[in-house]
Protein backbone atom coordinates (compact mmCIF):
# COMPACT_ATOMS: atom_id res chain seq x y z
CA UNK A 1 0.00 0.00 0.00
CA UNK A 2 2.75 2.10 0.94
CA UNK A 3 5.02 1.26 -1.89
CA UNK A 4 1.72 2.26 -4.19
CA UNK A 5 1.16 5.38 -2.48
CA UNK A 6 4.65 6.66 -3.26
CA UNK A 7 4.94 5.04 -6.76
CA UNK A 8 1.82 7.41 -7.57
CA UNK A 9 3.74 10.22 -5.89
CA UNK A 10 6.71 9.58 -8.28
CA UNK A 11 4.86 9.21 -11.29
CA UNK A 12 2.31 12.57 -10.98
CA UNK A 13 5.94 13.98 -10.42
CA UNK A 14 7.14 13.02 -13.47
CA UNK A 15 4.00 13.96 -15.09
CA UNK A 16 3.82 17.77 -13.37
CA UNK A 17 8.15 17.82 -14.88
CA UNK A 18 7.49 16.86 -18.36
CA UNK A 19 5.25 19.10 -18.51
CA UNK A 20 6.54 22.20 -16.65
CA UNK A 21 9.75 22.06 -18.57
CA UNK A 22 9.87 22.33 -21.88
CA UNK A 23 12.83 19.39 -22.77
CA UNK A 24 13.74 21.44 -26.18
CA UNK A 25 15.64 23.92 -24.32
CA UNK A 26 19.24 24.37 -24.47
CA UNK A 27 19.66 25.18 -20.80
CA UNK A 28 17.66 21.95 -20.01
CA UNK A 29 19.81 19.80 -22.65
CA UNK A 30 23.40 20.65 -20.29
CA UNK A 31 21.80 20.52 -17.41
CA UNK A 32 20.99 16.96 -18.38
CA UNK A 33 24.37 16.09 -19.61
CA UNK A 34 26.06 17.63 -16.86
CA UNK A 35 23.93 15.56 -14.38
CA UNK A 36 24.06 12.59 -16.58
CA UNK A 37 28.32 12.61 -16.66
CA UNK A 38 28.54 13.24 -12.94
CA UNK A 39 26.00 10.63 -11.98
CA UNK A 40 28.41 7.83 -14.68
CA UNK A 41 31.61 9.15 -13.55
CA UNK A 42 30.81 8.68 -10.06
CA UNK A 43 29.46 5.65 -10.73
CA UNK A 44 32.35 3.94 -13.06
CA UNK A 45 34.82 5.45 -9.88
CA UNK A 46 32.99 3.57 -7.54
CA UNK A 47 32.89 0.56 -8.93
CA UNK A 48 37.32 0.66 -10.14
CA UNK A 49 38.02 1.27 -6.43
CA UNK A 50 36.28 -1.56 -5.12
CA UNK A 51 37.25 -4.12 -7.43
CA UNK A 52 40.93 -2.70 -7.70
CA UNK A 53 41.87 -5.49 -4.92
CA UNK A 54 40.99 -8.15 -6.47
CA UNK A 55 42.39 -7.35 -9.93
CA UNK A 56 45.68 -6.27 -8.29
CA UNK A 57 45.43 -9.58 -7.17
CA UNK A 58 44.72 -11.51 -10.22
CA UNK A 59 47.50 -9.48 -11.62
CA UNK A 60 49.85 -10.88 -8.70
CA UNK A 61 48.56 -14.26 -9.62
CA UNK A 62 49.40 -14.15 -13.46
CA UNK A 63 52.91 -12.99 -12.65
CA UNK A 64 53.41 -15.73 -10.37
CA UNK A 65 52.15 -18.16 -13.15
CA UNK A 66 54.48 -16.58 -15.47
CA UNK A 67 57.75 -16.69 -13.85
CA UNK A 68 56.87 -20.41 -13.36
CA UNK A 69 56.42 -20.65 -16.83
CA UNK A 70 59.99 -19.65 -17.59
CA UNK A 71 61.64 -22.51 -14.92
CA UNK A 72 59.30 -24.76 -16.77
CA UNK A 73 56.64 -25.63 -14.21
CA UNK A 74 53.36 -24.97 -14.43
CA UNK A 75 50.82 -24.17 -12.24
CA UNK A 76 46.68 -22.46 -12.11
CA UNK A 77 45.60 -19.06 -10.36
CA UNK A 78 44.55 -21.37 -7.25
CA UNK A 79 48.24 -23.08 -6.76
CA UNK A 80 50.28 -20.18 -8.27
CA UNK A 81 50.92 -18.81 -4.32
CA UNK A 82 51.84 -22.14 -3.33
CA UNK A 83 53.77 -23.13 -5.70
CA UNK A 84 55.74 -20.04 -6.12
CA UNK A 85 56.57 -20.13 -2.55
CA UNK A 86 57.79 -23.86 -3.01
CA UNK A 87 60.34 -22.79 -5.87
CA UNK A 88 61.59 -19.49 -5.50
CA UNK A 89 63.66 -19.05 -2.71
CA UNK A 90 64.77 -15.33 -2.87
CA UNK A 91 63.41 -12.17 -4.02
CA UNK A 92 66.20 -9.57 -4.73
CA UNK A 93 66.25 -6.26 -6.04
CA UNK A 94 69.35 -4.48 -7.38
CA UNK A 95 70.40 -1.43 -8.88
CA UNK A 96 70.79 -0.18 -12.09
CA UNK A 97 75.05 -0.72 -11.66
CA UNK A 98 74.36 -4.10 -10.32
CA UNK A 99 74.85 -3.88 -6.65
CA UNK A 100 72.31 -5.46 -4.47
CA UNK A 101 70.08 -3.46 -2.50
CA UNK A 102 68.15 -5.78 -0.78
CA UNK A 103 67.12 -9.65 -0.64
CA UNK A 104 63.98 -11.33 1.09
CA UNK A 105 62.20 -14.60 1.38
CA UNK A 106 59.55 -16.02 2.70
CA UNK A 107 55.96 -15.52 1.08
CA UNK A 108 55.25 -12.85 -0.86
CA UNK A 109 53.55 -9.43 0.77
CA UNK A 110 51.19 -7.21 -1.41
CA UNK A 111 51.52 -4.53 0.90
CA UNK A 112 55.22 -4.45 1.15
CA UNK A 113 56.52 -1.96 -1.57
CA UNK A 114 60.20 -3.04 -0.99
CA UNK A 115 59.69 -6.67 -1.71
CA UNK A 116 60.61 -6.73 -5.19
CA UNK A 117 58.02 -8.70 -6.65
CA UNK A 118 55.60 -5.40 -6.35
CA UNK A 119 58.29 -3.59 -8.26
CA UNK A 120 56.79 -1.69 -11.18
CA UNK A 121 59.40 -2.94 -14.02
CA UNK A 122 57.12 -1.60 -16.77
CA UNK A 123 56.93 1.95 -15.24
CA UNK A 124 60.88 1.77 -14.09
CA UNK A 125 62.38 0.56 -17.19
CA UNK A 126 60.29 2.90 -19.33
CA UNK A 127 62.25 5.75 -17.17
CA UNK A 128 65.28 3.86 -17.25
CA UNK A 129 65.54 3.63 -21.35
CA UNK A 130 64.49 7.12 -21.61
CA UNK A 131 65.95 9.54 -18.91
CA UNK A 132 69.67 10.44 -19.66
CA UNK A 133 71.81 13.35 -17.93
CA UNK A 134 73.19 16.14 -19.80
CA UNK A 135 76.10 14.44 -21.31
CA UNK A 136 73.48 11.84 -23.18
CA UNK A 137 74.79 9.11 -20.63
CA UNK A 138 71.78 6.84 -19.04
CA UNK A 139 71.25 7.88 -15.84
CA UNK A 140 71.37 4.48 -13.59
CA UNK A 141 70.44 5.71 -10.46
CA UNK A 142 66.82 5.32 -8.35
CA UNK A 143 65.87 2.43 -9.76
CA UNK A 144 65.98 -0.80 -9.26
CA UNK A 145 65.29 -4.15 -10.52
CA UNK A 146 63.75 -7.41 -9.68
CA UNK A 147 65.20 -10.54 -9.58
CA UNK A 148 64.55 -13.59 -8.98
CA UNK A 149 66.33 -16.47 -7.05
CA UNK A 150 64.87 -20.35 -7.57
CA UNK A 151 65.63 -23.60 -6.74
CA UNK A 152 64.34 -26.37 -9.41
CA UNK A 153 65.73 -30.08 -8.61
CA UNK A 154 68.59 -29.06 -7.18
CA UNK A 155 69.40 -26.81 -9.10
CA UNK A 156 69.75 -23.01 -8.69
CA UNK A 157 68.42 -21.15 -11.25
CA UNK A 158 67.74 -17.14 -11.89
CA UNK A 159 64.75 -15.63 -13.46
CA UNK A 160 65.40 -11.84 -15.28
CA UNK A 161 62.26 -10.01 -15.61
CA UNK A 162 62.26 -8.49 -19.27
CA UNK A 163 60.31 -5.62 -20.39
CA UNK A 164 60.02 -3.72 -24.04
CA UNK A 165 57.37 -2.62 -26.76
CA UNK A 166 56.53 -4.50 -29.53
CA UNK A 167 54.97 -3.00 -32.73
CA UNK A 168 51.53 -2.50 -30.91
CA UNK A 169 51.99 -1.98 -27.55
CA UNK A 170 53.91 -3.80 -24.41
CA UNK A 171 55.77 -7.08 -24.75
CA UNK A 172 57.10 -8.59 -21.30
CA UNK A 173 58.85 -11.74 -20.75
CA UNK A 174 60.88 -13.52 -17.85
CA UNK A 175 64.02 -15.39 -19.11
CA UNK A 176 65.76 -17.93 -16.34
CA UNK A 177 69.46 -18.33 -16.08
CA UNK A 178 71.40 -21.20 -14.92
CA UNK A 179 73.62 -21.16 -11.91
CA UNK A 180 76.53 -20.14 -14.38
CA UNK A 181 74.80 -17.05 -15.13
CA UNK A 182 75.23 -17.71 -19.01
CA UNK A 183 73.22 -20.61 -20.00
CA UNK A 184 69.44 -20.15 -20.69
CA UNK A 185 67.09 -22.43 -18.78
CA UNK A 186 63.55 -21.29 -20.20
CA UNK A 187 62.35 -18.53 -21.30
CA UNK A 188 58.50 -17.07 -21.13
CA UNK A 189 57.33 -13.98 -23.36
CA UNK A 190 53.90 -12.29 -23.24
CA UNK A 191 52.14 -9.42 -24.68
CA UNK A 192 49.14 -7.29 -24.55
CA UNK A 193 48.08 -6.44 -28.51
CA UNK A 194 50.52 -7.36 -30.72
CA UNK A 195 49.07 -9.15 -34.22
CA UNK A 196 47.45 -12.86 -33.70
CA UNK A 197 48.90 -14.99 -35.78
CA UNK A 198 51.84 -12.83 -36.21
CA UNK A 199 53.49 -11.15 -33.35
CA UNK A 200 51.32 -12.53 -31.08
CA UNK A 201 52.96 -15.98 -31.46
CA UNK A 202 55.76 -14.73 -29.31
CA UNK A 203 54.01 -16.15 -25.84
CA UNK A 204 53.83 -19.75 -28.09
CA UNK A 205 55.95 -22.40 -26.83
CA UNK A 206 57.35 -23.05 -30.74
CA UNK A 207 58.74 -19.31 -30.10
CA UNK A 208 60.53 -19.62 -26.67
CA UNK A 209 61.29 -23.31 -26.37
CA UNK A 210 64.36 -21.58 -29.22
CA UNK A 211 66.02 -20.53 -25.69
CA UNK A 212 66.47 -23.44 -23.70
CA UNK A 213 70.19 -24.58 -23.91
CA UNK A 214 71.03 -21.15 -25.63
CA UNK A 215 73.89 -19.29 -23.68
CA UNK A 216 74.57 -15.31 -23.30
CA UNK A 217 77.80 -13.94 -24.98
CA UNK A 218 80.58 -11.97 -22.86
CA UNK A 219 79.70 -8.47 -24.54
CA UNK A 220 76.59 -6.81 -25.94
CA UNK A 221 74.73 -7.62 -28.18
CA UNK A 222 74.11 -10.76 -25.61
CA UNK A 223 71.51 -12.44 -27.29
CA UNK A 224 70.24 -12.18 -31.26
CA UNK A 225 66.59 -12.94 -32.21
CA UNK A 226 67.25 -13.06 -35.98
CA UNK A 227 65.01 -13.11 -38.78
CA UNK A 228 63.79 -16.57 -39.50
CA UNK A 229 65.73 -19.03 -40.49
CA UNK A 230 68.92 -17.62 -40.03
CA UNK A 231 70.03 -18.33 -36.36
CA UNK A 232 73.32 -20.31 -36.24
CA UNK A 233 75.09 -20.00 -33.69
CA UNK A 234 74.74 -20.47 -29.75
CA UNK A 235 73.50 -17.16 -28.75
CA UNK A 236 70.81 -16.10 -30.71
CA UNK A 237 67.32 -17.84 -32.62
CA UNK A 238 64.87 -17.55 -34.91
CA UNK A 239 62.56 -14.52 -35.09
CA UNK A 240 58.70 -14.93 -35.90
CA UNK A 241 57.79 -14.63 -39.88
CA UNK A 242 55.73 -11.46 -40.27
CA UNK A 243 56.52 -10.71 -36.76
CA UNK A 244 59.88 -8.83 -37.30
CA UNK A 245 59.10 -6.02 -34.96
CA UNK A 246 58.04 -7.89 -32.16
CA UNK A 247 60.86 -10.59 -32.55
CA UNK A 248 63.34 -6.90 -32.63
CA UNK A 249 61.42 -5.99 -29.50
CA UNK A 250 62.00 -9.06 -27.74
CA UNK A 251 65.91 -8.73 -28.54
CA UNK A 252 65.88 -5.34 -27.63
CA UNK A 253 64.18 -5.69 -24.71
CA UNK A 254 66.49 -8.63 -23.87
CA UNK A 255 69.82 -7.41 -24.25
CA UNK A 256 68.65 -3.73 -22.34
CA UNK A 257 67.82 -5.89 -19.51
CA UNK A 258 70.26 -8.43 -19.33
CA UNK A 259 72.84 -5.42 -19.31
CA UNK A 260 72.05 -4.49 -15.88
CA UNK A 261 71.48 -8.20 -14.24
CA UNK A 262 74.93 -9.24 -15.73
CA UNK A 263 76.70 -6.39 -13.79
CA UNK A 264 74.93 -7.85 -10.40
CA UNK A 265 76.14 -11.45 -12.04
CA UNK A 266 79.65 -10.37 -12.87
CA UNK A 267 80.13 -9.04 -9.02
CA UNK A 268 78.19 -12.26 -7.79
CA UNK A 269 81.14 -14.39 -9.78
CA UNK A 270 83.99 -12.76 -8.41
CA UNK A 271 82.88 -13.25 -4.98
CA UNK A 272 82.71 -16.90 -5.44
CA UNK A 273 86.09 -17.17 -7.11
CA UNK A 274 87.44 -14.45 -4.25
CA UNK A 275 85.77 -17.54 -2.08
CA UNK A 276 87.68 -20.01 -4.01
CA UNK A 277 90.72 -18.82 -3.81
CA UNK A 278 90.41 -18.00 -0.50
CA UNK A 279 89.45 -21.51 0.17
CA UNK A 280 92.70 -22.98 -1.89
CA UNK A 281 95.24 -20.97 0.03
CA UNK B 1 13.00 -7.87 -9.04
CA UNK B 2 10.04 -7.18 -7.14
CA UNK B 3 9.72 -3.63 -7.44
CA UNK B 4 9.20 -4.32 -11.09
CA UNK B 5 6.55 -6.83 -10.95
CA UNK B 6 4.46 -4.49 -9.02
CA UNK B 7 5.00 -1.80 -11.00
CA UNK B 8 3.71 -3.63 -14.43
CA UNK B 9 0.28 -5.33 -12.96
CA UNK B 10 -0.05 -1.70 -12.15
CA UNK B 11 -0.30 -0.93 -15.87
CA UNK B 12 -3.17 -1.96 -18.06
CA UNK B 13 -1.79 -4.75 -20.43
CA UNK B 14 -0.30 -7.88 -18.67
CA UNK B 15 3.52 -8.10 -19.10
CA UNK B 16 2.61 -11.76 -21.16
CA UNK B 17 0.03 -10.49 -22.86
CA UNK B 18 0.45 -11.88 -26.52
CA UNK B 19 2.02 -8.97 -27.78
CA UNK B 20 4.90 -9.13 -25.26
CA UNK B 21 5.45 -12.49 -25.70
CA UNK B 22 5.87 -11.94 -29.22
CA UNK B 23 9.04 -9.22 -27.95
CA UNK B 24 10.45 -12.33 -26.63
CA UNK B 25 9.77 -14.89 -29.46
CA UNK B 26 10.37 -12.94 -32.40
CA UNK B 27 14.27 -12.29 -31.78
CA UNK B 28 15.07 -15.65 -31.45
CA UNK B 29 13.80 -16.90 -35.02
CA UNK B 30 12.12 -14.62 -37.02
CA UNK B 31 13.75 -11.29 -36.64
CA UNK B 32 16.99 -12.63 -34.86
CA UNK B 33 19.60 -9.71 -34.68
CA UNK B 34 22.26 -12.19 -36.13
CA UNK B 35 20.90 -14.44 -38.83
CA UNK B 36 18.27 -12.37 -40.20
CA UNK B 37 19.17 -8.29 -39.20
CA UNK B 38 22.63 -9.50 -39.51
CA UNK B 39 24.00 -6.72 -36.70
CA UNK B 40 26.44 -7.76 -34.33
CA UNK B 41 28.56 -9.99 -36.40
CA UNK B 42 31.81 -9.17 -35.59
CA UNK B 43 31.76 -10.34 -31.92
CA UNK B 44 30.06 -13.46 -33.03
CA UNK B 45 32.78 -14.43 -35.52
CA UNK B 46 35.62 -13.54 -33.29
CA UNK B 47 35.17 -15.14 -29.88
CA UNK B 48 33.17 -18.01 -30.96
CA UNK B 49 36.34 -20.46 -30.61
CA UNK B 50 35.09 -21.68 -27.34
CA UNK B 51 31.81 -21.97 -25.64
CA UNK B 52 32.51 -20.81 -22.62
CA UNK B 53 33.64 -17.60 -24.16
CA UNK B 54 30.60 -17.57 -25.98
CA UNK B 55 28.83 -18.03 -22.57
CA UNK B 56 30.59 -15.31 -20.57
CA UNK B 57 30.16 -12.80 -23.70
CA UNK B 58 26.47 -14.04 -24.34
CA UNK B 59 25.65 -13.01 -20.38
CA UNK B 60 27.67 -9.62 -21.37
CA UNK B 61 25.92 -8.59 -23.84
CA UNK B 62 22.55 -10.04 -22.22
CA UNK B 63 23.27 -7.56 -18.64
CA UNK B 64 24.23 -4.52 -21.14
CA UNK B 65 20.88 -4.91 -22.92
CA UNK B 66 19.08 -5.31 -20.33
CA UNK B 67 20.35 -2.76 -17.63
CA UNK B 68 20.49 -0.22 -21.33
CA UNK B 69 17.03 -0.61 -22.38
CA UNK B 70 15.71 -0.40 -18.54
CA UNK B 71 17.55 3.07 -17.82
CA UNK B 72 16.95 4.07 -21.05
CA UNK B 73 13.27 3.15 -21.00
CA UNK B 74 13.00 4.75 -17.40
CA UNK B 75 14.78 8.27 -18.55
CA UNK B 76 12.72 7.80 -22.22
CA UNK B 77 10.63 11.30 -21.24
CA UNK B 78 13.35 12.82 -19.91
CA UNK B 79 16.27 12.70 -22.47
CA UNK B 80 16.57 15.33 -24.97
CA UNK B 81 15.54 14.45 -28.72
CA UNK B 82 18.89 16.59 -29.71
CA UNK B 83 21.33 14.17 -27.56
CA UNK B 84 19.38 10.99 -27.44
CA UNK B 85 22.17 9.31 -29.43
CA UNK B 86 25.08 10.41 -27.24
CA UNK B 87 22.92 9.58 -24.09
CA UNK B 88 22.44 6.17 -25.15
CA UNK B 89 26.14 5.84 -25.76
CA UNK B 90 27.02 6.94 -22.82
CA UNK B 91 24.77 4.79 -20.91
CA UNK B 92 25.79 1.77 -22.97
CA UNK B 93 29.39 2.76 -22.15
CA UNK B 94 28.95 2.98 -18.58
CA UNK B 95 27.49 -0.78 -18.47
CA UNK B 96 30.16 -2.14 -20.66
CA UNK B 97 32.99 -0.44 -18.32
CA UNK B 98 31.40 -2.20 -15.25
CA UNK B 99 31.04 -5.67 -17.12
CA UNK B 100 34.73 -5.24 -18.18
CA UNK B 101 36.16 -4.24 -14.73
CA UNK B 102 33.83 -7.19 -12.66
CA UNK B 103 35.58 -9.22 -15.37
CA UNK B 104 38.95 -8.29 -14.57
CA UNK B 105 38.16 -9.23 -10.58
CA UNK B 106 36.41 -12.16 -11.09
CA UNK B 107 37.09 -13.85 -14.41
CA UNK B 108 40.62 -13.23 -15.45
CA UNK B 109 41.55 -15.47 -17.70
CA UNK B 110 38.16 -15.05 -19.56
CA UNK B 111 39.01 -11.43 -19.50
CA UNK B 112 42.05 -12.05 -21.02
CA UNK B 113 41.03 -13.81 -24.02
CA UNK B 114 38.07 -11.84 -24.73
CA UNK B 115 40.60 -8.64 -24.50
CA UNK B 116 38.99 -5.81 -26.93
CA UNK B 117 36.11 -7.85 -27.48
CA UNK B 118 34.24 -7.10 -23.85
CA UNK B 119 34.88 -3.24 -25.14
CA UNK B 120 33.88 -3.71 -27.99
CA UNK B 121 30.30 -4.69 -26.88
CA UNK B 122 29.70 -0.41 -27.17
CA UNK B 123 29.77 -0.89 -30.55
CA UNK B 124 27.64 -3.68 -30.83
CA UNK B 125 24.39 -2.63 -33.14
CA UNK B 126 22.13 -5.31 -31.75
CA UNK B 127 22.06 -2.84 -28.53
CA UNK B 128 21.55 0.78 -30.09
CA UNK B 129 19.73 -0.32 -32.34
CA UNK B 130 16.85 -1.88 -30.03
CA UNK B 131 17.22 1.26 -27.62
CA UNK B 132 16.95 3.74 -30.49
CA UNK B 133 13.74 1.75 -32.07
CA UNK B 134 12.51 0.07 -29.28
CA UNK B 135 13.27 1.18 -25.58
CA UNK B 136 13.21 4.83 -26.04
CA UNK B 137 9.13 4.67 -27.09
CA UNK B 138 8.33 1.83 -24.98
CA UNK B 139 7.67 1.59 -21.44
CA UNK B 140 9.91 0.01 -19.01
CA UNK B 141 8.62 -4.04 -18.86
CA UNK B 142 8.08 -4.52 -22.89
CA UNK B 143 11.99 -3.23 -23.24
CA UNK B 144 13.27 -5.27 -20.86
CA UNK B 145 11.18 -7.78 -22.73
CA UNK B 146 12.49 -6.71 -25.71
CA UNK B 147 15.94 -6.56 -24.40
CA UNK B 148 16.05 -9.64 -23.22
CA UNK B 149 14.25 -11.07 -26.57
CA UNK B 150 17.30 -9.92 -28.53
CA UNK B 151 19.94 -10.60 -26.16
CA UNK B 152 18.90 -14.50 -26.48
CA UNK B 153 18.90 -14.41 -29.92
CA UNK B 154 22.18 -12.93 -30.04
CA UNK B 155 23.17 -15.67 -27.43
CA UNK B 156 22.12 -18.67 -28.88
CA UNK B 157 23.72 -18.04 -32.06
CA UNK B 158 26.99 -17.74 -30.13
CA UNK B 159 26.45 -20.80 -28.53
CA UNK B 160 25.26 -23.18 -31.16
CA UNK B 161 28.28 -21.70 -33.33
CA UNK B 162 31.02 -21.83 -31.05
CA UNK B 163 29.95 -25.41 -29.67
CA UNK B 164 30.26 -26.53 -33.19
CA UNK B 165 33.89 -25.04 -33.61
CA UNK B 166 34.65 -26.13 -30.50
CA UNK B 167 33.80 -29.82 -30.80
CA UNK B 168 35.01 -30.07 -34.41
CA UNK B 169 37.99 -27.98 -33.90
CA UNK B 170 39.31 -29.09 -30.49
CA UNK B 171 38.02 -31.96 -30.41
CA UNK B 172 36.37 -31.32 -26.67
CA UNK B 173 34.33 -28.73 -25.40
CA UNK B 174 36.22 -28.00 -21.82
CA UNK B 175 34.21 -25.90 -19.36
CA UNK B 176 35.53 -24.70 -15.71
CA UNK B 177 34.29 -27.02 -13.19
CA UNK B 178 33.49 -29.53 -15.47
CA UNK B 179 36.66 -30.29 -17.23
CA UNK B 180 36.92 -31.60 -21.00
CA UNK B 181 33.91 -33.42 -22.35
CA UNK B 182 35.01 -35.42 -25.15
CA UNK B 183 32.31 -36.69 -27.73
CA UNK B 184 34.65 -38.89 -29.79
CA UNK B 185 36.22 -41.57 -28.71
CA UNK B 186 40.16 -41.54 -28.03
CA UNK B 187 41.12 -43.94 -30.09
CA UNK B 188 39.49 -42.52 -33.11
CA UNK B 189 42.26 -39.89 -33.04
CA UNK B 190 45.26 -40.19 -35.52
CA UNK B 191 47.77 -39.72 -32.72
CA UNK B 192 46.01 -42.94 -31.38
CA UNK B 193 46.52 -44.60 -34.41
CA UNK B 194 43.05 -43.59 -35.21
CA UNK B 195 41.41 -41.92 -38.60
CA UNK B 196 40.64 -38.85 -37.16
CA UNK B 197 42.05 -35.71 -36.98
CA UNK B 198 40.40 -32.49 -35.05
CA UNK B 199 40.19 -29.41 -38.03
CA UNK B 200 42.02 -26.49 -37.72
CA UNK B 201 39.98 -24.76 -39.68
CA UNK B 202 37.39 -24.77 -37.58
CA UNK B 203 39.54 -22.48 -35.37
CA UNK B 204 39.80 -19.79 -37.50
CA UNK B 205 37.46 -17.11 -37.84
CA UNK B 206 36.25 -17.73 -41.49
CA UNK B 207 34.71 -21.03 -40.31
CA UNK B 208 32.43 -18.85 -37.59
CA UNK B 209 31.18 -16.98 -40.88
CA UNK B 210 30.32 -20.32 -43.00
CA UNK B 211 28.24 -21.25 -39.65
CA UNK B 212 26.32 -18.47 -39.32
CA UNK B 213 25.45 -19.21 -43.23
CA UNK B 214 24.33 -22.33 -42.79
CA UNK B 215 22.17 -21.83 -39.86
CA UNK B 216 20.93 -19.04 -42.29
CA UNK B 217 20.22 -21.53 -44.99
CA UNK B 218 18.48 -24.03 -42.39
CA UNK B 219 16.27 -21.13 -40.91
CA UNK B 220 15.14 -19.89 -44.68
CA UNK B 221 14.25 -23.22 -45.91
CA UNK B 222 11.80 -24.05 -43.01
CA UNK B 223 10.51 -20.39 -43.25
CA UNK B 224 9.97 -19.05 -46.93
CA UNK B 225 8.68 -15.85 -46.05
CA UNK B 226 11.98 -14.72 -44.73
CA UNK B 227 13.49 -15.53 -48.16
CA UNK B 228 14.01 -12.23 -50.12
CA UNK B 229 13.77 -11.56 -54.04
Amino acid sequence: MCFKLTLTAVKSAFRIFDMAINKNNTGYTFLFSIIMVVVVGAGLAYTSLSLKPLQKANAADKQMIDILVAIQVTSTRETAKEVFASYVSERISIDAKGNLVSKITGLVDSKNALDPFNIDIKKDYRAYKTKRDADGNILRDGYTFPLYVCKKDGKKLYVVPVVGSGLWGPIWGYVALEDDMETIFGAAFAHKTETPGLGAEINMPSFSDQFQGKSLREAAPYFNVIKSGGATDDSSVDGITGGTITSKGVEEMMNRTLDVYLRYFKTLKTVESDSLNTNNQ
Amino acid sequence: MSTENTKTTLKKESLFSKKNRMLLKDPLSDTNPITIQVLGICSALAITVQLQQAVIMSLSVLFVMIGGSLIVSLLRNMIPDKIRIIVQLVIIAALVIIVDEVLKAYQPDVSEKLSVFVGLIITNCIIMGRLEAFALANKPGPSVMDAIGNGMGYAWILLAVSAVREVFGSGAISLPGMGQITFLPEAWFIAKGGFYENNNLMILPPMALIVVGIIIWIQRSRNEALIED
